[in-house]
């Protein structure tokens, strides 16, 4: 009973993160077309909120990328179907692939095949959070793949310190350009190491749009790179205007003393993600989205 | 900034009166072409073999379209653009040929195309990335489809399209490129982006 909720609760999650976008977003891209000043960049945000009410209402992939599959799980020890967790995503992925649609997005990189169920050798991907407790949290974030080609690491020179990361990132955002289809969401990890870092930063990308950190001092180097980003023109789309970046997300780790790593992800505008909690006994919530 | 609504086929002159930061709305034929489709056309052009579809006039859309069959009848659920550079190689050859006189896609297109455009009176039009519930609204039915074997993505999607928009003209037939404006803004603007984040 629990495992076919659960594989059920997965697929809803799939098809409102494809189908529509969190309130967070979709209320900073209004907020962004208020003060946006270029009229071509006001005509690409009215497209971008027409294009999200049309795939809200009609439920249907608010874009033909419905990306590679991702989920952040978050699981109580005492959680009954622990060990049946992979499985259970897997099989509600293939189910999502065909019900939804998504598009069929797993591609072998070595043998030249798709599956077309979107599953595969480690996708989709886990990324696990094991506490104390009885219950299951489990996020789907579809991740588009034109966003995910501008992602990049820095190793920095520790000297080149926070001045450096803030070069890296504002050089990074202006080599994307139109690529990533902006207005984006940037996520920034600074220390741990390679992997480490990239992997805070593509997780900063789950925080609702407005949400600052905790700490004052990265609350600021948000905000500061954030006004700095929007001042470069690119725009929507590319097409020039003052709406580039929705926020900007960043977390740190410790570091080496040697090394000074970053990791800087990219969404799209379609930020698309999903999020419910699930009691071992089986009930129900979600929280990213209104369900009725 | 003008709004324009252009018919299929579309004239030299209907493209000639557009500028860079118009926008277009297209009613009437548009066919999908991605890299494949494109390399084939050309080849087809010069081999002298007559395309499955009459180009002329018409807008070419870069995309790889998500297609179902019901019944008898092909249905289009999402059609967001795809990435125009990679046509780059081919577009110039591609409007001299065919006399197509709009493309559409995301994110520009080179020196190359733009000159051509200037050359045959053709326009490159900016369709919303990723907005592709918007795009298949506008597509009233397929038509027809051609050249299945080159694989859904990549076979030439022949549409009927009411107000097919909004098209941002990104590059005229002046030369005048929309991205690469942008993109030299951008660079104008990089130190005072700096001064902005403290350094």
């Amino acid at each position: 009973m629990l495992a076919s909720n659960l594989e059920a609760t997965i697929v809803e999650l799939l098809r409102l993160a494809v189908t529509d976008l969190p309130r967070d977003v979709s209320k900073g891209l209004e907020q962004a077309l208020q003060k946006e000043n270029n009229p071509t960049a006001k005509n690409q945000l009215n497209a971008i909120l027409d294009n999200i009410n049309l795939a809200r209402q009609n439920s249907i992939p608010m874009c033909q990328d419905t990306g590679i599959q991702i989920f952040y799980v978050t699981v109580g020890s005492k959680f009954p179907l622990l060990h049946e967790i992979p499985h259970i995503i897997e099989k509600a992925v293939r189910r999502g692939t065909r019900e939804i649609p998504l598009r069929p997005n797993t591609v072998n990189p070595v043998l030249h095949m798709n599956p077309n169920d979107n599953t595969g050798l480690h996708i989709p991907w886990i990324n696990w959070k094991i506490i104390r407790g009885t219950d299951l949290q489990i996020t789907a974030f579809p991740k588009g793949g034109g966003s995910e080609n501008v992602c990049k690491l820095a190793m920095l020179t520790p000297g080149k310190g926070i001045r450096g990361v803030k070069r890296f990132v504002i050089d990074a955002v202006i080599e994307a350009g139109a690529k990533p289809c902006p207005p984006t969401i940037i996520g920034i990890g600074i220390g741990g190491g390679a992997d480490i870092c990239m992997k805070l930063a593509k997780e900063q990308l789950l925080r609702p749009v407005g949400q600052r950190h905790p700490n004052q001092k990265v609350a600021k180097l948000e905000e500061e790179l954030l006004e700095a980003i929007n001042a470069t023109g690119i725009g929507p789309m590319g097409l020039g205007g003052d709406t580039t970046c929705l926020d900007v997300h960043i977390d740190f780790a410790m570091r080496h003393p040697a090394s000074l790593p970053v990791g800087f992800a990219v969404q799209c505008w379609a930020a698309r993600r999903a999020t419910a909690t699930i009691t071992k006994k089986g009930k129900i919530e979600f929280t990213s989205h209104k369900v009725e | 900034m003008v709004t324009y609504e252009l018919s299929t086929p579309i004239s030299e002159e209907d493209v000639r009166k557009l500028r860079v930061n118009d926008v277009v709305y297209i009613s009437g034929t548009i066919f999908t072409a991605r890299d494949e489709a494109h390399e084939r056309a050309l080849d087809w052009f010069n081999s002298n073999k007559t395309l499955p579809i009459d180009p002329t006039g018409l807008a070419v859309f870069h995309c790889g379209p998500i297609v179902r069959k019901v019944k008898d009848e092909w249905e289009l659920v999402a059609a967001g653009p795809t990435t125009s550079t990679r046509m780059e190689m081919y577009e110039d050859k591609f409007i001299e040929a065919f006399k197509i006189r709009v493309i559409i896609g995301k994110g520009g297109m080179g020196a190359k195309t733009a000159r051509a455009m200037k050359r045959v009176g053709a326009i490159y039009g900016a369709f919303t990335g990723g907005a592709a519930v918007l795009a298949a609204k506008a597509v009233r039915r397929i038509i027809d489809v051609a050249w299945l074997d080159l694989g859904m993505p990549e076979a030439l999607w022949i549409m009927e399209v009411e107000r097919f928009g909004p098209l941002i003209v990104a590059i005229d037939s002046n030369g005048a490129n929309l991205f690469e404006e942008v993109k030299a803004g951008v660079d104008r603007s990089r130190e005072q982006v700096y001064k902005l984040a403290g350094l």
